[in-house]
């Protein structure tokens, strides 16, 4: 799938999807990298060095620290896939210098499938095994 | 999106690291919302100044950031989460201080002016009408494009910072004309009689008009103490960071009045009072300039409290800039509240100081500085200027 580089990088790791916004700022730990959010279909899962599969961010612009937080602490997803990435999300990844791509179709991906984000190019690599 | 030789050459990295990073993020915003180039923006407001936001993580992206940034263009600077000078007396601890002093000096270096008010129109940052500027801290972005009809989007602390360092922004959103039409209206059937129910109205228009314009009519009187509270309030909850007052803000008369309609009421005020007040009497913190107070204000705090006496359960704070705290000191207002018992809190507010656990009740005029409060966790009273000083002098809300 080919999508827009939002913050260019090549990464290769386990997905973690949910087709819930997520706010980093207040919705996830950034010492554990866990969601913390109630309600959240991933509430209780770590981000950490996963490549985090999610529709759009929201909630405060702080968020986009919270993310430079995590990954300083080495918390952070080791990438993002978005359908559409909003202000938050993509200052965080561009500060945090973690490859960041939307405009994917996520509904295509699911958890735990391994997937490699070259620059604007999103591959699944086991989708002949599922 | 277009970028001229010189831009390119910064965001390939031939003026540095914070040139760089600063137009990778105006970049990657210009592309996200399909802006056709930069524009030339006539000044900044950077917000993300508290420690208590910002975490060790920020603090180090700032110093980071001003190792080689300088701004292009006057910048001014959001509230901090204590007073610079007073911090001791306001119950801020040594650790925290010591840390909210490194995000100060980081922004210091980058030359910013190190103003700490969420009201930078008020103390000399004061763009013009039609004017493009980049500013963060929403409260003063819905003042500058509604009271002021400058333009601007609701930036965050570092695309601000961005804007700051390039002295451009991505030319998309509330920069564009087609962007600023108004498209809900607002009759006002009910009589606006204090400030808190500009606060009050701003709540009621808020969650009913959630990200619209709105164009307010039946609204004959307000002052800018007034609007700037009726901005911060519409923002927090849930409108565009720009509205239209028939005959009283500039640029309403290039528009038609919408055809979708709200009315509201007396009981919508009403409302909008009974859903930010808690059911609470004693109050331990009395707060006032959520916004920033302007001068006019503090003269009426201190004609308020002249020879009376705060209680002893309750604090009471003036927020505001230590510009305005200035003009105050010279006009003996200061002396008066001081006198009486209250503390100034120059530099910081209710919204991003640490006071979480401090303080178990408030009372404000401010419905932006009740969200905040709530988040704190805090019982909220508001109430007009009078209502809370009273609340102040008898430690209780009647």
């Amino acid at each position: 799938m080919k999508g827009r580089i939002i913050m260019k990088g090549n990464v290769q790791d386990m997905a973690l999807v949910t087709s819930q916004p997520i706010s980093f700022y207040g919705g996830v730990d950034p010492n554990t990298g866990i969601i913390l959010e109630k309600g959240h279909a991933l509430q209780g899962k770590s981000v950490k060095g996963k490549i985090l599969v999610f529709p759009t961010g929201k909630g405060s612009t702080v968020g986009s620290y919270t993310l430079y937080r995590m990954k300083k602490s080495g918390t952070a997803p080791s990438g993002i896939i978005n359908k559409e990435c909003e202000t938050v999300i993509a200052v965080g990844a561009i500060i945090s210098e973690i490859p960041c791509v939307d405009m994917i179709d996520i509904s295509k991906i699911q958890t735990d499938d391994l997937v490699i984000i070259e620059n604007e190019n999103v591959i699944i690599l086991n989708v002949d095994k599922r | 999106m277009y970028l001229t030789k010189k831009e390119n050459g910064m965001l390939n990295g031939e003026n540095g690291y914070s040139a760089k990073k600063s137009m990778e993020i105006l970049v990657a915003l210009g592309e996200i919302y399909n802006a056709e180039k930069l524009i030339d923006v006539g000044s900044v407001q950077v917000s993300g100044v508290s420690y208590h936001n910002l975490g060790d993580a920020g603090l180090e992206f700032l110093e980071e950031l001003a190792k080689d940034g300088k701004v292009k263009v006057l910048t001014t600077l959001n509230p901090a989460g204590m007073d610079l000078e007073n911090w001791k007396n306001l119950g801020i601890s040594e650790d925290f201080a010591r840390k909210q002093k490194m995000v100060i000096n980081a922004f210091e270096r980058m030359g910013i002016l190190i103003s700490c008010t969420c009201t930078p129109y008020l103390i000399g940052n004061l763009p013009r009408y039609g004017e493009h500027i980049a500013w963060s801290e929403s409260s003063a972005v819905t003042f500058a494009n509604s009271v002021i009809g400058a333009k601007t989007n609701r930036e965050g602390g570092p695309s601000a910072l961005a804007a700051a360092f390039v002295g451009k922004t991505p030319y998309y959103g509330l920069h564009l004309e087609e962007n600023r039409i108004p498209n809900i209206h607002i009759q006002v059937d009910s009589s606006l009689k204090k400030l808190s129910d500009f606060g009050a109205l701003g709540y009621s228009i808020g969650t009913k008009a959630e990200n619209k314009i709105p164009y307010l009519t039946g609204i004959h009187k307000a002052d800018v103490d007034e609007l700037k509270s009726f901005s911060a309030s519409i923002v927090t909850y849930g409108s565009k960071p720009l509205y239209y007052i028939e005959g009283i803000t500039p640029g309403y008369e290039k528009y038609q009045i919408p055809k979708e309609k709200i009315i509201i009421e007396q009981k919508d005020l009403q409302e909008a009072y009974s859903q930010i007040n808690d059911e609470v009497s004693d109050i331990e913190l009395v707060c006032i300039g959520c916004p920033h107070c302007s001068i006019k204000e503090i003269s009426q705090i201190a004609s308020l409290l002249n020879n009376k006496q705060i209680s002893p359960t309750t604090e009471f704070w003036v927020a505001s800039s230590r510009a305005a705290k200035q003009l105050s000191d010279v006009n003996g207002y200061t002396k008066i509240i001081e006198r009486a018992g209250g503390k100034f809190a120059c530099d910081t507010c209710m919204a991003v100081a640490p006071l979480k656990g401090r303080f178990k009740s408030v009372a404000t005029t401010s419905a932006k500085g009740c969200y905040y409060s709530r988040h704190n966790k805090m019982l909220t009273k508001m109430g007009s200027m009078k209502e809370c000083i009273d609340a102040a002098v008898t430690g209780k809300w009647k």
